[in-house]
């Protein structure tokens, strides 16, 4: 085991994963973290904290993180490089695995054009990838880039996304090659509405072996209605939502949309649980997190493993 | 070549206020191919302002030059023996002309009437579009002769990210081309997609802006 990961553990038993998102308010208030966390405990191995997504200022994701692991879960940072450079982002590193922090996801981050501050200077000064390796350097070689010696060096499960939907579609499975020789441990995909494309992709993801490095958790995200899912198919780049997936929410009446959109995410996991290759999933209930026990219920995923 | 776009005439005509007689001098360098700040322009452009202050009763003096070169100290001297008869010069060169300007002339007042863009190419008549950002260490050999740090918006090196769209646009404008998505196409045409394979380690961004402002001194040429 390389980590105290709690995820690392469920996944390194073999056990199918739950792990879940939440977003951090748009303020200083704890307790919207908490309220999230209460609605979340005993349905998930972890959780995920957003760093301003979209570009939307938020509190940060290492701070709405302590305030879980305070709740007694076992968070996952998410960390951008969009906003730091490599001298910020070693320096969070070494902080958030100070507070105790065990799993951290390497992004780039949604550009700055999208959110409230499109005037931003933006960073870039690393990739995602760059950022796993980054990582994997502090955590396994104990040194910084400069080479010098880390004093403590920060023990994290490395994780990183992959959009199996986004174009060049057969380059997707050579990027998850390229981010499982930076050294990640663990992936969660973009939200998957396409099953079929999907299998596609973990065909070539098991055609490269590449299953067998790397745990895949595999994305999900109910739709509340028709309404939503027209628009993130048009909005959201790289979001491949059929349209048999919308009429089916389409055709019901308006109030029973939400309960078809759950319906159809309790179906995908089921099917997606079946795929090689896929080592557990990830439920990102948008602004929706109260929804997420009664997905992972009906999805047969409960209880959820102890971790001693 | 580096590209400029004119302020707006207002912003011109504000910065302009103050003054009476003035020097409005052009580059016949890149501002003039891509038709910003050449001879043709500072005709237009002292007639525009000549207009707008007579429309407001306060006329205006100004000599039209347009130099070889605004970057070269050389070309810069023509100006020298008439600038004390005026209170300022307006330039529609790049930045760097401005302010060699600036440098060179130093009790004259220098205004900017273009904006500087950036670095790039004529796609067609009247399109122009950024190519380099002048990072000081080019990696066009290992990315089809496309560069991630110019195309790419987010200047990735392991793109491309998940926001491609399906007819291979940026997420930031539908107006960009996934830069990416035109390098793994490139790659994939010279039968060189190997090179995508490998991950290209984080860049020293020292030789860009980043290491400060930058020289290049040879001392073959500067005896």
């Amino acid at each position: 085991m390389k980590t105290e990961s709690r995820l690392e553990h469920i996944l390194d038993a073999g056990q199918f994963a739950v792990t879940t998102e939440c977003g951090p308010p748009r303020g200083a208030e704890p307790g919207v973290i908490r309220k999230k966390g209460e609605l979340l405990k005993g349905f998930v191995d972890a959780i995920n904290v957003t760093d301003n997504q979209t570009s939307v200022v938020r509190m940060s994701s290492i701070a709405s993180c302590v305030i879980l692991k305070e709740m007694g879960f076992d968070p996952i940072v998410q960390m951008v490089t969009r906003d730091r450079n490599r001298i910020a982002l070693q320096s969070d590193i070494l902080g958030a695995a100070a507070l105790g922090m065990n799993n951290i996801l390497c992004l780039s981050g949604d550009h700055q054009t999208f959110g409230d501050d499109p005037e931003a200077k933006n960073v870039f000064d690393l990739d995602s990838i760059q950022l796993i390796q980054l990582v994997k350097r502090m955590r396994d070689e104990g040194s910084f880039p400069s080479g010098k010696k880390i004093e403590g060096s920060p023990r994290m499960f490395i994780g990183a996304a992959e959009n199996p939907f986004a174009e060049p579609l057969d380059i997707r499975p050579l990027r998850l090659a390229k981010k499982v020789d930076a050294g990640v441990d663990f992936i969660q995909t973009q939200c998957i509405y396409n099953l079929d494309r999907f299998e596609k992709f973990m065909d070539e993801v098991r055609n490269l072996g590449l299953h067998k490095e790397v745990k895949i958790l595999a994305g999900v995200t109910p739709l509340k209605s028709a309404g939503m899912a027209k628009f993130m198919k048009k909005n959201v780049a790289g979001m491949d939502i059929p349209d048999a997936v919308i009429k089916r929410l389409a055709d019901a009446p308006k109030e029973e949309q939400s309960a078809v959109g759950i319906e159809v995410c309790v179906e995908s996991i089921r099917r997606l649980r079946q795929v090689e290759g896929v080592a557990g999933v990830h439920v990102m209930a948008i602004e929706w997190e109260q929804k997420v026990p009664e997905i992972v219920e009906k999805a047969g995923l409960l209880p959820r493993p102890q971790v001693v | 070549m580096i590209m400029g776009q004119q302020k707006p005439i207002q912003v011109v005509l504000e910065m302009l206020a103050p003054y009476q007689k003035i020097v409005l001098v052009g580059c016949h360098g890149c501002v003039t191919v891509c038709r910003a700040g050449g001879q043709k322009e500072v005709e237009i452009l002292a007639s525009a302002i000549r207009l707008a202050r007579e429309a407001e009763a306060r006329p205006i003096e100004i000599r039209e030059v347009t130099l070889e070169r605004q970057c070269d100290p050389e070309y810069l001297e023509v100006m020298r023996p008439y600038l004390d008869d005026y209170q300022a010069v307006l330039s529609i060169a790049c930045g760097a002309g401005v302010q060699f300007i600036a440098e060179k002339f130093s009790t004259t007042i220098v205004m900017p009437g273009l904006d500087t863009t950036f670095i790039g190419v004529t796609e067609k008549q009247g399109v122009w579009a950024e190519r380099c950002q002048a990072c000081g260490d080019c990696v066009l050999h290992l990315t089809g002769g496309i560069c991630p740090v110019a195309r790419c918006s987010k200047s990735l090196f392991n793109g491309p990210c998940g926001g491609t769209t399906v007819d291979g646009r940026c997420e930031v404008s539908k107006e960009i081309p996934c830069g990416w998505m035109l390098i793994i196409e490139r790659l994939r045409s010279l039968n060189m997609l190997a090179n995508y394979r490998k991950i290209l380690p984080m860049k020293g961004w020292k030789t860009s802006r980043d290491g400060g402002p930058r020289k290049i001194v040879r001392e073959d040429l500067s005896q």
